[in-house]
């Protein structure tokens, strides 16, 4: 026999050794590892890097047999086509090359160019050059605009300044701060009016609909509403005459502006974002911008149907939907599993019950949201309008999709995800501690409370987290019971009764849907995917985390478990 | 003439002449049938009577029914799925398997304390208070007394006195189980009932435990089931023998390992089977 034998080693006797079951353990893990590094990587320089301020382009372009023009915007990507594909797209090109450059530019000026972007070939660009006063102008409406600033007006008269572009600049400054005036009495104080008053004639119509005030009481009321009523009326329209004067104070400053082709736009200070000439910008100073970008990407409404601006009530909407939807399936999933675990007398019945919950986490979401859509909405929701908001019928206040019913049905989706989390944690819960208990006198409810619960919130927590990734990433379901493209209001606001969860909300799972499939600018919407995408990642991940923080400061807490 | 095989320590016993005859009785034994499920029947017409405040002590080979025996003095066999108990303990002349006793108010009276250490995970503090926690009692003052008391009993004291707060789960296994006992004589049961308490423990907590034993029994009356027949002739006044779920043989310790009066308790402390 040769013990140390290192000249040869058959094929039998290596995979006896188990050297190579080591190989394909380290090969799936490393390609599980890149995958989800890869996949992160991709979403983060497809999504962030659009808020990196580019440099535009100036070009002259000429196709063969034709006048050449001037192009400007910046450059979003270049590829490779075959020759056959572009002659077959129509155009025309004397070069003989098997494949041909292309470029994407975004040259903005939809209203002027119909069209944001545009496809160039790079043979027949000449003269690029990237002018210092070529500015970019993100516009509320319309999308970029790129041109050189010519005159500044006030009140339709061309004014003089020594700086051009301060003054621009200056005057930006102030037509967003009477913008922002305008959106929180819009958004804030109108809006709060707007509900005071559907709350008063709701309450009308209650009154009249009830049969059980007399006459004398209910002419009382009406007064004491009709009394409400104009004062709010008297608030909202000193409201309105605020807002006119701001509407004017915004309206007095315009700019004129010259595109590539020589087209001179006149554009209202209102309609302005914000202007910046990222020719002549240094590396910190696109750096600060970015950093301004991306903050409105995270913190603002969206804009031009979903392609600009940001996603903040999407986040809000998820984390609010998630939230709420732990709130309901924890103690519900919690209770379940005790009387499965302590109190059911196990069984034929108890086995059944476990094995409908389990092939419950198998039914398809989207079965859920059918579910949801058809118990929770149609039937739970017009009941309750019934009994509770009779007076808004028939315009639905809880029987049609909401922020509510959402997180119901997510609630009975990640049910079972919870009940045998924490069954699971029950089961592990050493029976010498429930005898020491009860031998101490303790009824079965108080050990129960004491000490098997504490000690099993570790196996509940992580019941919930699976629960939170679950949940936070589902879309299907949604589409049926509460989720929109655009919602008007947050959830959460000063209204009384503060959340309300008869409203529909934003999430971003539907957000990447909707900017990917259904937006009207494709290639706008695009890096808007990827980032949306990875802060969906980043979101959950977050929730995740914090979840499983709690769980190891619980794990060490009662720590017991390995009597 | 009798073999004596065994070492009569000097721990234990401080009255050399008892006398069942003589005694208070705390719990009565009568007539004890009890059935698991299926109707295997773990104990066989069982009869005898624990003296208050002495040490009585259960011996006989494994799966003889020591255990369960003293598990239905605490009823702690309820638990037990498809359990069925005939005849009766009394506990001062109440049957305790009647019809509306209550099982955790019979626990606050009779205390028990198992195989193996159980703290909860919980401080050494709220080990303690918690059998008085379950009784409502919430008064800072009156639990640090209890506390105080209690591990002062146990003879844990000295022991634990600076971290009172910290994790039952930091405490060597002697001191968990005499944590334990304390946390038992917290809420003052009448009867302590320790199943092999020491079973689990190195020699040196093992003697501890032991002479803790020796202390209680002038406050309560002890049942002690123990595989260790040195233990059970060191630390109890009267032994009981059982095999095969029949009470053999009952008498003072002394006789019943010196002069038994049957030949299976005595082959069987002799050590010729087991």
């Amino acid at each position: 026999m040769h013990i140390n034998n290192d000249k040869k080693i058959s094929l039998k006797q290596w995979v006896r050794s188990g050297d190579p079951f080591i190989w394909i353990n380290a090969a799936a893990v490393s390609i599980s590892v890149v995958a989800v590094v890869g996949l992160l990587l991709l979403l983060t320089v497809r999504g962030f890097g659009h808020f990196w301020p580019a440099d535009v382009m100036e070009a002259k372009y000429t196709l063969p047999n034709s006048e050449g023009y001037t192009v400007a915007g910046e450059l979003v990507e270049t590829e490779s086509v075959p020759l056959e594909q572009l002659l077959s797209a129509g155009f025309e090109i004397d070069s003989g090359a098997a494949f041909i450059d292309r470029m994407l530019l975004k040259q903005g000026n939809r209203d002027v160019n119909g069209a944001d972007f545009a496809w160039v070939i790079d043979d027949y660009l000449s003269e690029k050059r990237y002018p210092s006063q070529l500015m970019t102008i993100e516009r509320r409406e319309w999308g970029n605009f790129y041109g050189y600033l010519q005159t500044i007006k006030q009140n339709d008269a061309v004014m003089s300044s020594a700086d051009l572009w301060m003054d621009f600049q200056q005057r930006i400054e102030r037509a967003l701060l009477l913008y922002a005036k305008i959106e929180e009495i819009e958004k804030g104080n109108v809006g709060s009016i707007n509900y005071q008053l559907e709350r008063l004639r709701l309450s009308e119509r209650g009154l009249a609909l009830d049969d059980n005030v007399s006459s004398a009481a209910r002419a009382v009321k009406m007064l004491e509403i009709e009394s409400e009523r104009t004062q709010y009326q008297q608030v909202y329209s000193s409201l309105q005459k605020d807002l006119a004067s701001l509407y004017q104070q915004i309206g007095r400053d315009s700019f004129i502006a010259v595109t590539m082709d020589g087209t001179a736009v006149e554009i209202k200070f209102a309609a302005v974002v914000r202007a910046y000439q990222a020719n002549a910008m240094g590396v910190a100073q696109k750096s600060l911008l970015y950093l301004e970008k991306f903050w409105e990407f995270l913190s603002d409404e969206p804009r031009e149907a979903n392609t600009e601006g940001g996603i903040f009530p999407a986040i809000f909407g998820t984390v609010m939907m998630v939230i709420l939807m732990s709130i309901m399936v924890t103690p519900f999933g919690v209770v379940a599993a005790v009387y499965l675990r302590e109190y059911a007398k196990q069984g034929l019945m108890t086995r059944i019950v476990r094995i409908a919950v389990n092939n419950l986490a198998g039914v398809p979401s989207i079965v859920y949201g059918v579910f949801g859509l058809g118990f929770f909405i149609y039937f739970l929701g017009s009941e309750i309008d019934e009994v509770l908001f009779s007076a808004a019928l028939p315009a639905p206040t809880f029987g049609t999709p909401g922020l509510l019913w959402a997180s119901l049905t997510l609630a009975l989706l990640t049910l079972p995800v919870v009940i045998v989390a924490t069954e699971e944690g029950l089961s592990r819960i050493p029976k010498a501690l429930r005898e020491g208990s009860l031998a101490l006198g303790a009824t079965k409810a108080e050990t129960l409370w004491r000490v098997v619960i504490p000690m099993a919130s570790p196996a509940m927590m992580t019941g919930l987290i699976l629960a939170v990734a679950r949940a936070a990433g589902e879309v299907a379901p949604l589409m049926l019971v509460g989720v929109v493209k655009l919602a008007p209001s947050l959830p959460v606001n000063g209204d009384y009764p503060y959340i309300h969860l008869d409203q529909k909300f934003m999430h971003l799972g539907f957000h990447i849907y909707d900017v990917g499939f259904q937006s009207p600018n494709v290639e706008a919407a695009r890096p808007l995917v990827y980032a949306t995408a990875l802060l969906l990642v980043v979101i959950i991940a977050l929730l995740n985390f914090s979840a499983v923080a709690l769980r190891n400061r619980l794990r060490e807490k009662y720590k017991a478990l390995d009597m | 003439m009798k073999t004596h095989a065994i070492d009569l320590g000097s721990i234990g016993r401080s009255q050399q002449n008892l006398d069942i005859g003589a005694e208070d009785i705390s719990l009565s034994v009568r007539n004890l049938n009890l059935y698991y499920e299926g109707k295997k029947q773990a104990l066989y017409d069982v009869s005898l009577e624990i003296p208050k405040q002495r040490v009585t002590a259960f011996i006989g080979p494994s799966g003889c029914g020591k255990s369960t025996l003293l598990r239905c003095f605490n009823r702690m066999n309820d638990l037990v799925d498809g359990c069925e108990i005939e005849g009766g303990i009394f506990l001062d002349d109440e049957n305790i398997y009647q019809k509306g006793v209550d099982a955790p108010s019979l626990r606050r009276r009779i205390g028990m304390v198992f195989q193996k250490p159980n703290p909860f995970p919980k401080t050494i503090y709220e080990n303690v208070a918690y059998g008085l926690r379950i009784q409502g009692v919430n008064k800072k003052r009156v639990l640090d007394e209890a506390v105080e008391k209690s591990l002062r009993q146990a003879a844990l004291w000295d022991e634990v006195k600076d971290r009172l707060h910290d994790s039952a789960l930091g405490m060597s296994g002697g001191q968990q189980q005499r944590l334990v006992i304390a946390r038992t004589i917290a809420i003052e049961p009448e009867v302590l009932l320790l199943d092999e308490p020491a079973s689990a423990l190195d020699p040196i907590s093992t003697l501890k435990i032991e002479e803790l034993i020796y202390e209680l029994k002038s406050k309560y009356t002890i049942v002690i089931v123990t595989h260790n027949m040195q233990q059970a002739a060191r630390v109890s006044d009267y032994t009981a023998f059982l095999y095969m779920g029949k009470l053999i043989e009952f008498d003072t310790t002394d006789t019943l390992f010196t002069n038994p009066r049957l030949k299976q308790t005595e082959d069987y402390i002799t050590g010729r089977y087991g």
